[in-house]
């Protein structure tokens, strides 16, 4: 395991008898006394210089969170400051969202950071008011006569300090704003603190390194076209390995009817390429005209977790490239923040799209009105209408030796609002699938503890620590029904949640849920399977058993 | 706990600043005029600058948070309420947060277990003492508008009949006020019991809870123990809604500590949190509905962002990108 992170049984030991104020045997004073420490494990590498002057950002240098120096900008504070108030104009929600909450504690233990930490400035509320106490301090006048009376303070670096912890402890997952009677959307205050954090150099490299690979190569991990169409066509040997059907993806192929885009960890990374392949044998075994652009290669958009600019910059290339392919329209893989960013920013920063078409499936003639204007629809969508309409031949069987739960993206859950279309697939591609405890799915879904460019090596600690509320509702029905897959629909989650289950529950596997799609296919001209997409024996179908016709 | 206590001094001065001020230096004029017309015009001038300081400013993006799920295939059953799709969709589902409190009612309590289990137990505590709060302030104050008419309206009799239906004791007791302090009791217990809830309440979060409960204990104390004389106060309380600027003259102290407390709460309304009575109704995450990839929202402000476009990127691969066989613009 990573030395970023203690042993599990130190970490139980810790959860089992330290007092904490989740547990309520633990009292502090007032939370802007408690100091401010950054260790192994809890804190993201800052963005290394070269990073920075290639994004043209603010203050590159080489700093750590743990020195005492951080070697912030002359004037930092006006640029703060400044920075707030022209966010403040620009948006309603977060002068709403800094104006109007009551501090019920409605939020408080909703957090997967506090279940995990039980440190009180990961209560949602309290994250809040770091940024809050500080507005006070500076905004509404009455408030600022009565300074000890609302909380107020001023904006020392010891607040940035504070900020960049605790911003960088939240992953922008908005659970807490399901529980808020007023909609409080924490992830909408995180969202604006890094942007501010980020005018004074205050960053984190596994956020803008990807964002700079994205820039400049197409998609976060930097993978240039022709190693792309290489890391593709090697899926293809594989599934043809396995299968023996060839299938035959298309790059950059004008005149398509659809351009297909999901997260570059697909193409790249473990366990994200079985979801690749359960793709490419979809389109095939339903003979879609799609291709692949090695230029708009990436779903995820880490300018989502940098600013709104970037974002807008990133998610600029996706409608740039339909219209340059011609296509009609634009189908989008697996992916968490990357949906939260198609479904309610694209077609407000990019659009309109007028040059696409209103999605019709090829295949069952179903016009996704549902996606009239933005002109993008998500795979699991696309996939649940091919089943419903019997347009897919499937053996669930060959799933039969996953035992599976599935887990609720936190963007797909709470910004997208999609749980059935995902359900109703797998319920179809897989006999044995049980529902985690009602509290930690659907939209009250627990983060995987790593989402919004926290999954660094570096953050081991935190992530051990935010994914285990996820981790425990995953233990209670691998303890209870035997479950040793966890399916999901996000490229965050696939890199994540493998080792979060080696950690909490070992024995425990990381699928997509269109790798299991992809086991179940019957392909026309497939030969006899007798191991699914990993590699790793079928149940009931080992060579000599059963055939499956 | 100084950041209880203080505002519980604040509450107690306040309510002896009309009690001396009346009883000794013979100011009612000031705490039964100028006061009372100072706090309502606060309070309505503040309340609509701080809405219009809200709404304009935009909306760049539509971003409900999504509880239930979305409109998408026909086949799919969606969530009208969590999920909203038309306007008046959504609208319920403002409303239901308005007058049901709907998201505290899916409140939860986390608890860590031996063994680092966590588990969750509903926790509907909170709604129901939010509810019964709220509720019965409502109806508290909706009763007391008999002292704003010459003729006593029809709902208001009815509220009162409702209210006062036990009719246990002379004048009538009325439920409300047993439910507001009920209700008020255990929103300040709750902040002082639980070690999340004391660490994150403020000053500001006690204030407006004492200085309410003193409001009603007053007025509760002004009907039931010293059985104010009632009609000077409805005459008193009929000038000021007809703008009149007479003198208000003898009526007991009581009644103007009744009154400058309502005055206080009125003023520190439009700047303090007690806002949120206005914020639920703008919230973004609650008021939108969640269509956006079905009809474009505009964002006004949108701004304009140079990206690396496909030509600049294929400059950068162009030998790479002709070994791999892929199609290129221009050779």
């Amino acid at each position: 395991m990573s030395k970023y992170v203690p042993k599990l049984s130190d970490l139980k030991k810790e959860f089992d008898e330290k007092p904490s104020v989740l547990k309520g045997n633990y009292s502090v004073q007032e939370w802007w006394d408690i100091p401010v420490e950054f260790r192994d494990g809890n804190w993201c590498f800052p963005g290394k210089p070269e990073v920075l002057e290639d994004l043209g950002f603010a203050n590159p240098r080489k700093w750590a969170a743990t020195d005492e120096n951080w070697q912030l900008p002359a004037g930092w504070q006006k640029t703060i400051s400044d920075g707030l108030q022209s966010r403040l104009k620009k948006y309603r929600s977060l002068k709403l969202f800094l104006d109007s909450c009551v501090r019920c504690g409605a939020c408080a233990d909703k957090c997967h950071f506090f279940l995990g930490t039980g440190d009180p400035k990961n209560m949602p509320v309290v994250r809040a008011e770091l940024l809050r106490s500080v507005y006070r301090h500076d905004f509404p006048l009455v408030e600022k006569i009565l300074k000890g009376f609302s909380g107020s303070r001023k904006l020392t670096e010891a607040v940035i300090k504070e900020w960049h912890m605790y911003f960088h402890q939240c992953t922008e997952c908005r659970r807490c704003s399901v529980f808020c009677p007023f909609g409080i959307d924490t992830a909408e205050i995180t969202m604006m603190v890094r942007e501010l954090l980020n005018l004074i150099g205050v960053n984190n490299n596994w956020i803008l390194a990807p964002v700079s690979n994205c820039n400049r190569t197409g998609n976060h991990l930097g993978i240039e076209p022709h190693t792309f169409v290489q890391n593709i066509n090697s899926l293809v040997e594989d599934i043809e390995d396995l299968t023996g059907v060839a299938v035959e993806p298309t790059f950059n192929r004008k005149g398509a009817e659809v351009l297909f885009i999901t997260p570059s960890g697909d193409v790249f990374g473990d366990p994200g390429v079985y979801t690749m392949m359960g793709y490419l044998l979809l389109f095939h075994h339903i003979g879609l005209d799609y291709t692949i652009s090695t230029y708009a290669s990436e779903g995820g958009n880490f300018g989502m977790f940098t600013s709104n600019d970037m974002m807008k910059k990133l998610n600029a290339k996706m409608y740039h490239e339909a219209k340059r392919l011609g296509v009609k329209w634009i189908l989008g893989g697996e992916c968490g923040h990357m949906w939260r960013v198609v479904h309610q920013y694209m077609n407000t920063m990019n659009g309109p799209a007028d040059f696409l078409e209103v999605p019709v499936s090829p295949i069952t003639g179903t016009r996704f009105s549902n996606a009239a204007a933005t002109k993008m629809v998500h795979i699991a969508e696309f996939t649940a209408d091919l089943i419903h309409h019997k347009k897919l031949k499937l053996d669930p069987k060959r799933n039969d030796h996953l035992r599976t739960t599935f887990h609720d993206s936190c963007n797909v859950a709470r910004g997208m609002g999609m749980f059935e279309e995902p359900r109703h697939i797998l319920r179809n591609v897989c006999n044995t699938f049980h529902e985690m405890p009602e509290d930690t799915i659907r939209e009250k879904t627990f983060c995987c503890g790593s989402g919004s460019g926290l999954n660094a090596e570096e953050n081991m600690e935190n992530r051990m620590r935010g994914g285990f509320p996820r981790a425990n509702a995953v233990k209670q029905v691998k303890d209870r029904h035997k479950v040793n897959s966890l399916v999901t629909i996000c490229a965050i989650d696939r890199a994540s949640l493998p080792p979060l289950m080696n950690y909490w529950n070992p024995g425990v596997s990381v699928y997509g849920l269109h790798e299991l799609v992809g086991n179940a296919l019957i392909m026309q001209g497939e030969k006899k399977r007798t191991e699914d997409l990993r590699e790793n024996p079928m149940a009931g179908f080992e060579d000599g058993g059963d055939d499956e016709e | 706990m100084k950041k209880v206590l203080m505002p519980l001094v604040m509450v107690a001065v306040l309510a002896l600043v009309p009690f001396l001020g009346v009883q000794y230096a013979g100011l009612s004029y000031l705490f039964g005029v100028i006061i009372p017309y100072t706090a309502i015009v606060v309070l309505l001038a503040g309340f609509l600058l701080r809405l219009v300081d809200w709404l304009r400013r935009p909306v760049p993006f539509r971003i409900p948070t999504t509880c239930g799920q979305e409109k998408s295939l026909e086949w799919i059953k969606y969530d009208r309420f969590e999920s909203p799709h038309r306007f008046w969709e959504a609208a319920a589902r403002v409303l239901s947060e308005v007058f049901l409190f709907r998201s505290l009612f899916r409140n939860t309590k986390a608890e860590l277990h031996k063994d680092s289990n966590l588990a969750y137990g509903s926790h509907k505590w909170l709604w129901l003492g939010g509810l019964a709060f709220h509720w019965s302030l409502l109806i508290i104050v909706l009763r007391h508008s008999r002292f704003f008419f010459v003729m006593v309206p029809g709902f208001t009799e009815f509220l009162d009949h409702a209210d006062g239906f036990l009719d246990v004791t002379l004048p009538t007791f009325y439920i409300t006020n047993a439910v507001v302090l009920a209700a008020i009791t255990f929103l300040v217990f709750r902040r002082l019991n639980d070690a999340k809830m004391r660490l994150i309440s403020l000053q500001t979060d006690y204030f407006p809870l004492f200085l309410i409960a003193a409001i009603v204990v007053v007025g509760i104390l002004m009907r039931y123990l010293t059985r104010l004389d009632i009609m000077p106060v409805k005459d008193q309380m009929l000038r000021l809604v007809n703008f009149s600027f007479d003198d208000p003259g003898e009526i007991g102290t009581l009644f103007y500590v009744h009154l400058f407390l309502v005055s206080v709460l009125a003023i520190y309304f439009p700047f303090s949190k007690l806002m949120h009575a206005g914020a639920i109704f703008l919230s973004p995450t609650r008021n939108l509905c969640n269509n956006s990839r079905e009809k474009r929202h505009v964002n006004p402000w949108n701004a304009s962002i140079k990206f690396k476009t496909y030509s600049e990127y294929e400059d950068n691969y162009r030998d790479k990108m002709k070994k791999a066989n892929l199609p290129i613009e221009k050779q």
